[in-house]
């Protein structure tokens, strides 16, 4: 998967809230095709380090370059940088007044300028991927939170993005939904998708991931293949971080 | 009851026409400050410090100035920088520069209703500011500005009794002339004040029915 072709390439990036140095010289580079699984402890800088990739947060230091151009400041080419990169949020986050439908062709109808016609057969054709195209007239509060989760992951692919970003996609789930959402996410995966993934789903950084990255405190302690990395962690910080969480 | 009919049959004319300019008033008024509220509001939540700062001033100057002052800039202040706008237009422009103020914060608490989620997916799907705001944000703000809405909106019909203290003819000045006329105060206001039930129960009307369109499921 790796292709030795970087897309997004954080070098010495700090961030600041207030006093809280939330990332510590984060330096990252994921290529084309790869999967990267950033996992650590809460309050570890991993969500603010998956928004500040289309700045969604600003950063304060360092530099993030995207497909070779760095990110805009504001205004129209942060927003055409933006349409490339697709984002998958803790919250799902649907458009609460439109239909299943409309919320994954309004991007491609709004801001890409594509025909309603056209957005709508890629619409409908990326709902019954995800497995929801029956829901397509129902509104957002009607589903359940896996299902809301799968037409999320739709809309952003609807804008045919260069990457995706996921940003704790399944913690606001249900157990039993999970696996639904993560199994939309492996065949992504498995297409070739650049994925940069915030999760807690050390079943999912095992067996999809190319890369793991481990955080701690804003700083980026570690970076290895899942396999590697799961059995034998170098940093202490690693090794209790999965202690606490592998032991049960 | 006879005599209190009559006050109003006998002046049918003068209560028709101060009725007919306070509902122009109220229209233009209502029209105007709903747009320029709208686009003062937009300021207030825009990523420009520019625009922030300007809403933010225009609210603090003008939402603080009693509504007689700002009529009286206008009809006596503004002619004499060699502009002249008759009576009727400078009322209008009083009414929506006041109004506005209150139509910008009804529209900016609106928005703060909406989950910051919402414009955050919006924007990751590359949509500018704009769109963010009349195709996610704004919409979904509507439900929780009507209520305060419509209470400015009341305000502001009322407000154009003031009018009459700057040579408009409208509804409140009604009293002044059926004085002239030596017609009984109390009949003539109490008719006035019928007047504006009537003038104001239909945006009741609107509320509920506004506020029963837009109740959707979060």
């Amino acid at each position: 998967m790796t292709t030795g072709d970087p897309l997004i390439v954080l070098d010495g990036v700090h961030k600041w809230f207030g006093p809280l140095h939330v990332l510590d010289d984060v330096s990252l580079s994921v290529d084309r095709g790869e999967v990267v699984v950033v996992i650590g402890p809460s309050g570890s800088g991993k969500s603010t380090l998956c928004r500040a990739i289309n700045r969604l947060e600003p950063i304060n230091e360092g530099t993030i370059t995207f497909d070779g151009q760095p990110l805009p400041a504001e205004g129209k080419p942060l927003a055409k940088l933006r349409s490339e990169v697709g984002m998958v949020f803790q919250s799902f986050n649907l458009f609460a007044h439109k239909t299943i439908l409309e919320n994954v062709t309004l991007g491609p109808v709004k801001v890409r300028k594509e025909k309603p016609a056209a957005a709508r057969e890629r619409g409908l054709a990326l709902l019954d991927r995800v497995g929801i195209a029956n829901q397509a007239d129902k509104y957002p509060a009607q589903l359940s939170g896996g299902q809301q989760q799968r037409v999320a992951i739709a809309r952003a692919l609807a804008m045919q993005p260069k990457a995706m970003l996921f940003d704790e996609p399944t913690s606001a789930l249900d157990p039993e939904m999970v696996g639904e959402v993560l199994d939309v996410m492996t065949s992504l995966a498995r297409d070739g998708m650049t994925m940069v993934v915030v999760t807690h789903e050390m079943g999912f950084a095992r067996h999809a991931a190319n890369r793991v990255v481990f955080m701690a405190d804003g700083k980026l302690v570690e970076e290895a293949a899942p396999a590697e990395f799961f059995a034998n962690p170098r940093s202490d910080r690693a090794k209790d971080f999965l202690s606490k969480i592998l032991t049960h | 009851m006879g005599e209190f009919l009559r006050v109003l049959t006998d002046n049918a004319s003068l209560f028709r026409d101060g009725f007919i300019n306070t509902v122009k008033l109220f229209l233009i008024a209502g029209v105007g400050s709903l747009v320029l509220g709208t686009l003062l509001g937009a300021m207030r939540v825009s990523p420009i410090p520019a625009l922030r700062a300007f809403g933010a001033t225009y609210v603090n100057l003008i939402r603080n100035t009693p509504l007689t002052l700002v009529f009286a800039f206008l009809v006596f202040a503004v002619p004499k920088l060699d502009v002249n706008i008759d009576y009727f237009p400078s009322a209008c422009i009083a009414l929506t520069v006041y109004t506005s103020a209150f139509i910008c914060e009804v529209v900016r608490s609106g928005v703060n209703t909406v989950a910051t989620g919402q414009a955050e997916a919006a924007r990751a799907l590359g949509m500018t500011f704009a769109q963010v705001l009349t195709l996610i944000v704004l919409p979904q703000a509507l439900r929780a500005m009507v209520p305060p809405l419509m209470s400015v909106l009341i305000a502001m019909l009322k407000n154009t009794t003031i009018a009459a203290g700057f040579s408009v003819l409208e509804a409140g000045a009604i009293p002044a002339y059926m004085a002239e006329r030596g017609e009984p105060q109390f009949a003539v206001l109490t008719w006035i004040v019928i007047g504006f039930l009537i003038l104001i129960l239909p945006l009741v009307v609107l509320q509920r029915f506004l506020e029963r369109k837009w109740a959707v499921a979060r």
